[in-house]
């Protein structure tokens, strides 16, 4: 074997990158969710938010020229979505699954709209770390090119993770999403922990927003998302409403999303809708075969209306 | 929650009476998202009064743009019907996106054996063929939400991507006809097999076929003890199991009855719109129809004029941009403002509701 052609590792590796890749939106979002969901609520509009992230990323970028202030921006415009639907669902009575779908339309047109006229230009890309500088190998040094997205993202999982375990504020969160009437019994202002949760969950979901446009993919378009924003509140399941694991299963449903074009890198084109429609049925058969009819959601915050 | 100690203070008249509210507020909320949206455009550079007088003449300003409009809202009119069955049942299913893709597949290739047969059974087997592959998708989720306590919402969408995938994977490879280069279509069925258009309006079949579905399901769900165990069954799992209804077969029977909703108006588009199986298919009715089912509060006459009205504001898109260079989009946002408005509205007038029966 010479340093140019890796015969079938061609495959592991695409998939390896591509994992790395394609996963981190969805660290950013399915934490982001993670933290909205632990106090209680369910915010299935970040479909929405993600494609505002994405927008509002791809614009400050070009803008400015600096694709960390467009990170940032990402976050805010995430955030104040995240603050519109932390105020609509404190309406008593408010239907919070559909306020979630009328976000999604109401993002995603915002973003469309606004973002008419970012199609043409080219921003700058968020840079990535050549972690593969070691090898002579293109295959390897590609895989290899890893966004420090990728590494907050990790580090992210890790320090949610102490946060609600280890801090009086995530006790707070932890307990106003358990049992609205011990928080309250406790003196813990619930609307507020709830609506600054959903701040925060879209805060990072428009940070991986911004991921999509400014480094993978890396550019703006309608067809952007492909509803990582929905799979985030089944990844969150899946993970046990657990920063760690919400992780692991990021990673997981990355190297499925990849499989797909890793495979038309080496020429195995004839299934390439279906490989990539692989995520999906990923999350589909494992919301099966971790949930049963006698104990749905085991490990959910109490107050959380997952299952009517 | 009336207090047993007596205690309690005359609640003062209300100025108006519940009824009237629940019709006022959607309106104050359609108004008020018209606001948001006209300073919106304002804010864009528009006069928001020239927006609104093109959305109104693109949509229903002709007889060219009212044909327009009902072709959109056949459609509009069974995703809707999509949404709302299942609400019934207090089920939230939204992947009507995929049953409907699959659906108008299933109709464009059905009758591809079959040359130079009569039209009419042909077109029956087309939505009926629609109809069976749509809600075999919907069943999927009904049956998982009651066997495996899996989330149908989330479901459902998920199955929609898989369907929309499994579209593309059909329509461009074993399905294809290898005659459509530029875009991979199915084969194009026997133009005599087309849907007719209906006299005097100018507008295929397919209308009158959603409009008498949408009848029918107003009818079972209002005058029949179906539509009555329906809502026993979304009202509380439990009673309904104490008065002897099969819980599990309710459900998935209403989820298998909306995915044939949907896939019937794909199965519509192929047989009266492309003619064929093709991406022009996969445009965003099934999520509109959430919209339309949500503004209707899952009522199906409120469904069809609920419909219209957002086949028309979905018309006059090309026209603002044509004639103002607003981009498609744009009637994205003011679909989004007038169901978040609407979500909001119909939760007080719930809690208004409360409080006066108090």
């Amino acid at each position: 074997m010479d340093g140019t052609s890796i015969g079938w590792l061609a495959l592991p590796l695409a998939i390896l990158g591509g994992a790395i890749r394609v996963s981190t939106p969805f660290i950013f979002v399915s934490i982001g969710e993670l933290i909205t969901e632990k106090s209680g609520r369910i915010n299935l509009g970040l479909e929405g938010t993600l494609m505002l992230g994405a927008m509002a990323g791809y614009g400050i970028s070009y803008l400015s020229g600096s694709p960390w202030l467009g990170v940032l921006s990402a976050g805010l415009a995430g955030m104040a979505f995240g603050l519109l639907h932390g105020l609509l669902c404190s309406v008593k009575r408010v239907n919070d699954t559909a306020i979630g779908i009328s976000l999604i339309v109401l993002g995603t047109g915002l973003a469309f709209f606004l973002g008419k006229p970012l199609i043409e230009p080219k921003a700058p890309p968020l840079p990535s770390i050549a972690l593969g500088f070691w090898s002579s190998v293109p295959q390897v040094r590609a895989a290899l090119d890893v966004n420090a997205l990728f590494f907050v993202g990790i580090a992210l999982a890790f320090a949610v993770y102490v946060f609600l375990n280890r801090t009086g504020w995530g006790l707070m969160l932890r307990t106003v999403g358990d049992s609205e009437d011990a928080a309250r019994a406790l003196g813990f202002p619930v609307l507020r922990v709830r609506i600054i949760a959903t701040m925060a969950g879209g805060f990072l979901a428009g940070i991986g927003g911004s991921f999509l446009s400014l480094s993978y993919p890396g550019s703006w378009s309608e067809g952007l998302s492909s509803g990582q924003g929905i799979m985030a509140v089944a990844l969150v399941i899946f993970a046990r409403w657990r920063s760690v694991n919400a992780l692991g299963a990021s990673l997981l449903f990355g190297g499925a999303g990849a499989l797909g074009p890793a495979l038309q890198g080496i020429g195995v084109t004839g299934y390439y809708y279906l490989f990539n429609a692989a995520p999906y049925i990923l999350t589909l058969a494992i919301m099966v075969a971790s949930t049963s009819r006698a104990a749905p959601f085991a490990d959910a915050p109490g107050e959380l209306k997952l299952h009517r | 929650m009336s207090s047993i100690s007596g205690i309690e203070p005359v609640p003062p008249k209300p100025l108006v009476t519940a009824a009237q509210l629940s019709v006022a507020l959607p309106v104050l909320a359609v108004l008020l998202a018209s606001a948001i949206f006209a300073a919106f455009v304002a804010l864009y550079g528009q006069n928001p009064a020239t927006v609104f007088g093109l959305i109104v003449q693109g949509g229903f300003g002709s007889s060219f743009a009212w044909q327009d409009t009902l072709s959109r809202a056949a459609p509009l009119v069974l995703v809707g019907l999509a949404v709302a069955i299942p609400a019934q049942a207090g089920l939230v299913i939204i992947g009507g996106e995929g049953a409907l893709v699959l659906g108008g597949l299933a109709g464009a290739v059905v009758t591809l054996p079959f040359a130079g047969a009569h039209a009419f059974p042909m077109q029956c087997l087309m939505l009926l063929a629609g109809a069976l592959i749509g809600g075999l998708w919907f069943g999927l989720a009904g049956v998982l939400r009651q066997y495996r306590g899996v989330n149908e919402t989330i479901s459902s969408l998920l199955l929609s991507y898989i369907g929309i995938a499994v579209f593309h994977h059909l329509t461009e490879g074993m399905l294809r006809d290898p005659a459509s280069l530029d875009k991979p279509s199915t084969h194009p069925i026997d133009p005599s097999y087309m849907l007719p258009t209906l006299p005097g309006v100018g507008v295929h079949a397919g209308l009158a076929v959603s409009l008498l579905l949408a009848i029918a399901v107003h009818v079972v769900l209002r005058y029949t003890r179906w539509g009555f165990a329906l809502r026993v069954v979304g009202g509380s799992a439990r009673v309904a199991r104490m008065i002897g209804l099969a819980v599990n077969r309710w459900i998935i029977g209403a989820s298998v009855v909306a995915g044939g909703m949907a896939g019937i108006a794909g199965a519509i588009e192929v047989a009266a719109v492309q003619g064929t199986a093709n991406s022009s298919l996969i445009v965003g009715y099934g999520y509109s129809g959430i919209l339309v089912a949500f503004l209707a509060r899952h009522q199906p006459l409120a469904i069809v004029a609920v419909a219209l009205l957002i086949g028309g504001m979905q018309a006059s898109a090309s026209l603002l941009q044509r004639r103002l260079g607003l981009p498609d989009a744009t009637m994205l946002v003011f679909q989004g403002l007038i169901f978040v408005c609407v979500l909001v509205a119909d939760a007080i007038a719930q809690q208004l509701r409360e409080t006066t029966r108090r």
